[in-house]
């Protein structure tokens, strides 16, 4: 079980959390005009990632905030979290 | 009977306290401190059981968790449990055990016949032979193999024991309290540090309690028991015996198997049997000792054939002599130590060594005892057929590749030793990328991933005094790292004999024209000629190896086998071990029973159960409940011996006809506040919401962004900047994560807040034409008529000093009201809304009506809402802004969701109006079209039109826009039904929806 360290709580068990997809999709803006292509690989399309993913989290049994992690897909290593606002470096 | 293998003295048992027990129905006596092995090998008990595809007579192999032989189907407290290790199970009074994999007895078992045809069972034999022809399997082929070959028997009772889950968080976490245990979990107490120290079996101390060495002024096992007591006393010290650690997962989680109640004859009231406990460890020190290797030669299954080791833990520990002509067949000194222990007892052992001339202290000591060592010998087969009689022995030339003359020794028991196997299953559960130690001839632990180490014999290291003062350094040193302490101590003189080299001979060639079994793999009956065949077949890698011959793949996982497997591959691939490389280790390291896995979720408690506040109303009142997510609402209030549909059709026609009542306390309710409320509900819903007035409710439908449709309610402006969201009881969590979602990460500047208020608020629906005069009676107060509080209205009120929320919103399709107090005045409403509606006929109504009400009336719900419809195929198109975007808008336009055939929502009714449609039924043009039969759509939701009084069902079809008044057929392949049916308007019931306005 993976020990997730919320930017809000600390360290906590996975079982707190619900995952949430890749954190680097960005959602066109509302309004917009967005070809069907740019739409697909908004809605459906991603990468399966072998190493370094940053991913989405929501501390769901905690304090309920989206939360972004780096986490290595094979070997399960966490990197860094941050916070729903911090921009991914 | 008496215990005829018992010594006068000596041992760790009780011998005070004698139990009785039973085995295979015969009445036998132990100690206290036995174990089901120790006291059977007492009384001279050597047959356990029959082997897995030969049934072959198998007796005791082990003393311990490496066990592969000894194991029983248990019976304690009326319970029964399969597959128990007797060299694991503690003795308690009244224990009763018995053989399995034998019929009709352990003595004369029909299954041997396949030993004399064992030349017809070889390798991959089931995977060849059960084939064809393929109808075979099921009947014929699957349930005799499972007869013949079945290990215990599961209990069918429900297990009324208790089992419970423990989480805990440590520093240090040590797994096993042998010399490297106890010394690493000393240093690491002593810097404060806390420490789990967790052992396997019922005594502290591994093979110091049989060990003769001295520690300081004391024997290993003093010193065990001293170090022990001190950790005791330790507040930062948990120290478990009867706890295993299986398994190791990510980010440092070990999951351990507490064995509380096993070793009693009965569970203590209040006391757990088992307790799973999930330890989250800073450091874990992995002190799990190493385990005794077989060598490989003819009949080496016989019962009387074990480890030395255990010959010499039932010796010391129990006081039991596992025979007594024993024959000890080593290739290392660790066999001399048995064979001394043996002769200190008066029992004369025969040393057979695979060496030529081994020189050290140990066998120095064996010699001035005059002990007959014979060097250069090796065991060629053991004869006898349920106990060994005698050996064939033979000397071997120093390329052990040829035999000697063989001669033949009485004995009657053969003691093993092949060396020593490090037990590393836990640092290869880690990530730890494990290397071949060419000195031991197995594989240690190499590089961690996780924060482990690993210690002692368990790492190879087979000195006591380098373990020690490995472990004292390694547990000083990471309790440091955390505690910042750093207590010095003086390291303990340590007398231990010294020992030399082993001899890598693992594998008795075999004479010339005998083809003995040379088993590898005891449990699985994989033989040496098992291995030979798999390779010539074919198969390389060693993965695939184990699962065609079943190698290491029995209970025991192989402890004993695995590595001589290894070799025996190496050799016939002309490899080193380690480019074969072993199998991977997968926890559990040994079995755990299933009722520590599931604890004490089981039944009612695998999820929480939610009530509400006017639960107590309805059990008072007959409900018959139904789960509804983790909610139990009333399915229907029973009247006399009403059924479901006789009481669900009474409650529905009640509220089309007078006044119903309906608990919806289980609506999801989102508490949104903010200045930019109205722009969320605005991105979030499809419809408009900018400028819904305060005092209105407006019904919306929430997409998801690939445009399937996710959920629906009714929201209401309460004030300015604060709503009230309903969503459905299935939905709600999912709802507010949503939202969530887009406040928290898309759209970060819009001031909103939101909250689950699902608990606080109490609901209730009165539904039916006479509900307004109901509402006047509860709201004298308040203007509730046509006017004051109009379709979709909402206003607060006054119910007798109690607030409440009233909102003119149906579900049912009639004229209808919801009202919320605050969940403490729940039960108080429903009361009154009781009392104020009697005179109206009032009449709650279960979910069965609800359903009845809104299926005729054709308002969706999670049937049709399902996760795979977009708003068109619930008719609900109609909510679809045109002038602004929304989440999951752009999907809409996607070719398919606009296709022109797309499908809809319809009504089916059955052509003769009295055949009930099945929910998940197709709809067919041709009922008699050969298969597979196109399938134009499926029937989501059905009931018994009390408007009409016959059969309605909701449908998805194709093309259902132009489908009405087409004649179809619904088919039921599950219950065998063919119905001719007519396709109509959805909307069954006031089409115009003018009762909810009246």
């Amino acid at each position: 079980m993976l020990h997730i360290k919320c930017p809000h709580c600390g360290l906590r068990s996975q079982n707190e959390f619900s995952y949430g997809g890749d954190a680097t999709v960005k959602r066109p803006e509302l309004g917009k005009e967005i070809s069907d292509k740019d739409w697909d690989n908004f809605v459906y399309n991603r990468k399966s990632l072998r190493g370094k993913h940053w991913e989405l989290w929501q501390h769901l049994s905690g304090c309920r905030q989206w939360i972004k992690v780096q986490r290595d897909t094979a070997t399960h290593e966490i990197f860094k979290t941050l916070k729903a606002n911090e921009e991914i470096s | 009977m008496t215990q005829s293998f018992r010594l006068e003295s000596g041992g760790l048992i009780n011998r005070d306290k004698k139990i009785s027990f039973k085995f295979n129905g015969k009445n036998y006596f132990g100690y206290e401190g036995d174990t089901l092995a120790s006291a059977l090998i007492a009384n001279g008990v050597h047959l356990i059981g029959r082997s897995f595809k030969y049934h072959r007579p198998r007796g005791f192999f082990g003393a311990g968790v490496d066990e592969p032989y000894a194991i029983v189907q248990l019976y304690r407290n009326g319970e029964t449990e399969p597959n128990i290790k007797a060299t694991e199970q503690e003795l308690f009074e009244g224990l009763e055990a018995k053989s399995v994999n034998c019929w009709p007895s352990v003595n004369f078992d029909v299954g041997a016949i396949n030993n004399f045809l064992k030349i017809f069972l070889p390798a991959g034999f089931y995977y060849k032979t059960f084939m064809w022809p393929k109808s075979f399997w099921y009947k014929i082929y699957e349930p005799f193999i499972r007869k013949a070959a079945g290990l215990g028997t599961a209990s069918i009772k429900h297990d009324k024991e208790r089992y419970e889950h423990k989480y805990e968080y440590c520093d240090l976490l040590i797994t096993g309290s042998g010399p490297s245990g106890l010394a690493s979990a000393y240093s690491a107490a002593k810097n404060g540090a806390k420490v789990i120290l967790a052992e396997d079996k019922s005594r502290f101390g591994g093979t110091l309690l049989t060990s003769e060495v001295n520690i300081g002024n004391q024997s290993g096992k003093e010193w065990a028991d001293s170090i022990i007591s001190e950790l005791k006393e330790m507040p930062n010290v948990t120290v478990k015996n009867r706890s295993q650690v299986f398994g190791y997962y990510d980010h440092n989680m070990l999951v351990m198997s507490e064995r509380i109640s096993d070793h009693l004859p009965k569970t203590k009231k209040f006391h757990p049997k088992q307790r799973l406990w999930y330890i989250r460890a800073k450091e874990v020190l992995i002190s799990s000792g190493s385990i005794e290797r077989p060598i490989v030669f003819g009949n080496n299954d016989t019962p009387g054939v074990m480890l030395s080791s255990a010959a010499k833990e039932y010796l010391k520990v129990y006081g039991v002599l596992v025979g007594k002509k024993p024959l000890v067949f080593t290739n290392n000194d660790s066999g001399y130590e048995t064979a001394i222990e043996f002769k200190k007892n008066g029992i004369d052992p025969i040393i057979l060594d695979t060496r030529k001339e081994p020189q050290s202290e140990i066998i120095e000591e064996a010699k001035n005892m005059n002990i007959n060592i014979k060097n250069s010998y090796v065991v060629v087969a053991a004869q006898g057929y349920k106990k060994v009689k005698s050996a064939d022995v033979a000397k071997i030339s120093d390329n052990k590749e040829e035999l000697g003359s063989i001669e033949n020794i009485e004995c009657d028991c053969i003691c093993v030793s092949g060396f020593w196997t490090p037990t590393i299953h836990l640092a290869s559960q880690s990530g730890n990328k494990t290397k071949f130690n060419e000195d031991i001839d197995a594989f240690v632990p190499g590089i961690s991933k996780q924060n482990e180490k690993t210690l002692g014999a368990a790492n190879g290291i087979y000195t006591l005094e380098e373990t020690l003062k490995d472990s004292f350094e390694k547990g000083n040193l990471l309790s440091k790292k955390i505690t910042n302490n750093d207590n010095k101590f003086s390291f303990p003189n340590v007398v231990e004999k010294k020992s030399t080299v082993h001899d890598k001979f693992w594998c008795v060639p075999l004479p010339k024209g005998k083809n003995y079994k040379r088993f590898l793999d005891f449990q699985n009956d994989v033989a040496v000629s098992d291995i030979e065949i798999a390779l010539k077949e074919g198969y390389r890698s060693i993965e695939h190896v184990k699962r065609y011959t079943t190698l290491g793949m029995a209970t025991d996982q192989g402890k004993t086998s695995n590595l001589n497997g290894l070799q025996l591959v190496s050799k016939i691939e002309n490899k080193v071990v380690p480019a074969v490389g072993h199998t991977t280790f997968r926890p559990p390291y040994s079995p755990v029973s299933i009722g520590a896995i599931v604890g004490r979720e089981v039944g009612k408690h695998s999820k929480p159960t939610r009530k509400s506040p006017m639960h107590s109303w309805h059990e008072k009142n007959n409900a018959v409940f139904v789960d509804a997510g983790v909610w139990l609402r009333p399915r229907y209030y029973k009247r006399g011996d009403e059924n479901l549909f006789e009481a669900s059709k009474r409650e529905a026609k009640n509220v089309r006809s007078n006044v119903g009542v309906c608990d919806v306390t289980t609506l999801g309710k989102i508490d949104i506040k903010g200045p930019d409320a109205a722009e969320l509900l605005n991105r979030v819903y499809t419809n408009a919401w900018l400028k819904l007035p305060v005092g209105k409710a407006r019904y919306g439908v929430m997409l998801r962004e690939d445009g399937i449709v996710m959920d629906d309610g009714t929201t209401t402006r309460i004030s300015k900047n604060h709503y009230h969201m309903t969503t459905t009881t299935a939905q709600a969590a999912n709802v507010l994560s949503h939202l969530e979602y887009y406040l928290q990460l898309v759209w970060p500047e819009l001031n909103v807040n939101v909250v689950s208020t699902t608990e606080q608020w109490a609901g209730a629906a009165i539904a039916g034409p006479k509900s307004r005069e109901v509402l006047k009676k509860l709201f004298p107060k308040s203007d509730v008529t046509n006017e004051g509080l109009p379709f979709m209205g909402y206003m607060e009120g006054d119910l007798f000093g109690v607030k409440a929320k009233i909102f003119r919103i149906s579900f049912s399709g009639e004229l209808a009201y919801e009202v919320n107090v605050e969940s403490d005045n729940g039960y108080f409403m429903w009361e009154k809304i009781i009392e104020a509606g009697e005179e109206f006929g009032i009449q709650p109504y279960g979910t069965e009506a609800l359903s009845t009400l809104r299926i005729e009336m054709g308002h969706v719900a999670g049937s049709e809402l399902d996760g795979r419809t977009i708003p068109y195929d619930n008719s609900l198109e109609g909510l679809l802004s045109k002038k602004k975007d929304f989440i999951g808008k752009r999907s809409l336009s996607r070719k398919a969701f606009a296709a022109e055939d797309r499908q809809k929502i319809v009504g089916v009714v059955p052509l003769d109006k009295k055949t009930s449609i099945p929910e998940g039924s197709h709809l067919v043009k041709d009922s008699n079209a050969p298969l597979p039969n196109p399938k134009l759509g499926y029937i989501s939701a059905s009931c018994w039109s009390v408007e009409h009084d016959n059969p309605f069902s909701l449908a998805i079809l194709k093309d259902g826009k132009n489908m009405i008044g087409e004649k179809l057929f619904v088919m039921s392949p599950l219950k065998n039904k063919v119905i001719p049916v007519e396709i109509v308007s959805s909307h069954y019931v006031d089409p115009k929806g003018e009762r909810v306005r009246s």
